[in-house]
């Protein structure tokens, strides 16, 4: 029974990229929403990987420090690396697409309010997933039904600014994402830790 | 207050559920058995056909009780994660992992019944509007839930995990419910928990209402059956058990 | 009876539906109960070896 349930749960989870992509055209996701989240996605092993193989991550964790200060501090990082220069070329990218120039100030502001939000769930899936062998694919089939109401609403919030609609009710839910998960995500991936590392 | 606490100890404590699960299953089975029999005769039978769907709508008594159920068990995963991590409960590791597969099965049953009613009705087997979207999301974290179960060697550990990973996706939940109340959604808009009372038909009604508390039924069944193995396999080598398969 | 069967045109739609669930429920009740059953067999064995074995 396990054999067939892992078989069938690795066919979902193996060529995930392709299954992403197509998923996420299907669901009407703009091309900056894409980069967002395939930006995060396949960066997201970095924010622990290293630490956990040198042996620094338990180290962290029996430190003074409290662990969730230090993830918060580690998502940072992996925001400033993925998501900072994703909103910075934004601009220049949505021009190239011909993107509506009025659109262009909202997509600015949901991928920064966005991309934090999806390093801060991934730090959670990378968290659960990082003393496991083949983490990286559950990795993907973990953090995705996370992501997409946050991509969803990022893309609605460009989809209605481009058609010249008032977009203030995405902004606010998309401000509330990064509230909670700014303030609940670090407590929950240094749980997580605890136990990836146990 | 005394009362709770008291069964919580004995819900706690795995003899107890399953000597308790194993008076309760048969009755549970013949009151399920009973409430399907007249939710499916009264549902396919002695209801009028819908006067603008016509008898495609029977499906509702398969697609309600399927959905409602799927939400219901992952809540019940969640709190049973959250006093696996607070109080270190083994029967509450026991619940969550037992209860994976059923909810999973239930949410494939809902996203499939409702693409076969979608099709005739809507025209289409599929669209991304929130509801069906957050649904077949739950149907991710289902299956998330039971691969990271299957993947983390320790079984402690990995029972610690998915408790993790069921409360950070409960978060899901109140958005698939309540998203045909903030979204003008495709899907319709609540029929049931309404402030001025159910939408739906009284001549339809019962027999819906007979099928849900039957899904309910077969959810604690289930469930009990597979605890009750569960038990069997952490416990096997402690003596309450021996005794029951050396008299077996 | 026929037209019980034919559910005014939608009976692929309806059948499936009603078919594919009673599948899948029943298909879980006995993956659930045989694997019950495994754990008390399994258990059991191992009480007959070692009582054999004293």
């Amino acid at each position: 029974m396990h054999k067939i349930l892992n078989t069938g749960l690795g066919w979902l989870t193996r060529p995930t990229l392709a299954r992403l992509l197509m998923l996420a055209l299907g669901a009407g996701l703009t091309t900056p929403a894409l980069a967002a989240l395939l930006a995060a996605l396949l960066t997201l092993d970095s924010i622990f990987r290293s630490d956990f193989e040198d042996g620094t991550l338990e180290q962290i964790l029996i430190g003074a420090h409290p662990v969730s200060v230090l993830v918060l501090a580690k998502v940072i990082a992996h925001w400033l690396v993925t998501g900072l220069p994703l909103l910075l070329v934004a601009p220049v990218l949505a021009t190239f697409l011909g993107m509506n120039p009025d659109a262009i100030g909202v997509l600015m502001l949901s991928l920064l309010l966005g991309t934090p939000v999806l390093s801060l769930i991934g730090s959670i899936g990378v968290a659960l997933t990082v003393g496991l062998r083949r983490g990286g694919v559950i990795l993907s089939l973990l953090v995705l039904p996370l992501y997409v109401p946050v991509l969803i609403f990022g893309a609605a919030a460009v989809d209605s600014a481009a058609a010249g609609l008032p977009v203030i009710g995405q902004m606010y839910i998309m401000a509330a994402f990064l509230a909670l998960a700014v303030t609940l995500a670090p407590m929950a991936a240094a749980a997580a830790l605890r136990i990836s590392l146990s | 207050m005394n009362f709770f606490v008291k069964w919580f100890h004995r819900l706690g404590s795995p003899p107890w559920f399953y000597r308790v699960s194993g008076k309760l299953i048969p009755w549970f089975t013949l009151a399920c058995v009973a409430l399907m029999a007249y939710g499916l005769y009264g549902g396919l039978v002695l209801a009028p056909a819908d006067y603008q769907q016509g008898d495609s709508f029977r499906i509702i008594y398969i697609h309600v009780p399927a959905a409602i159920l799927s939400m219901f068990v992952y809540v019940v995963m969640a709190v049973a994660g959250a006093i696996s991590l607070i109080w270190r409960m083994k029967m509450a590791d026991i619940v969550l992992i037992s209860s994976a597969p059923i909810g999973a099965i239930f949410t494939a049953i809902a996203l499939a019944t409702g693409s076969l009613w979608g099709k005739p009705m809507w025209g289409t087997w599929w669209t991304w509007d929130e509801r069906l979207t957050s649904e077949l999301l739950l149907l991710f974290l289902y299956l998330g839930i039971i691969a990271l179960h299957n993947a983390v060697e320790d079984r402690q550990s990995a029972g610690r995990a998915v408790a993790v990973l069921s409360l950070v996706g409960v978060v899901n939940i109140p958005i698939i419910h309540y998203s045909v109340v903030w979204w003008n959604t495709l899907h319709q808009g609540a029929t049931i928990m309404r402030l001025d009372g159910p939408a739906i038909d009284e001549s339809m009604r019962w027999p819906l209402f007979a099928m849900i508390g039957a899904f309910y039924l077969y959810y604690f069944i289930v469930l009990m059956i597979r605890a009750r193995g569960e038990i069997l396999n952490r416990e096997s080598r402690s003596r309450w058990v021996r005794e029951l398969a050396g008299g077996a | 009876m026929a037209e019980f069967l034919h559910m005014g045109g939608y009976a692929f739609y309806v059948w499936t539906s009603f078919g594919l669930t009673a599948l899948l429920l029943i298909g879980l009740l006995v993956w659930a109960s045989m694997g019950h059953k495994r754990e008390l067999s399994r258990i059991s064995r191992r009480l007959r070896r070692e009582k054999g074995s004293v």
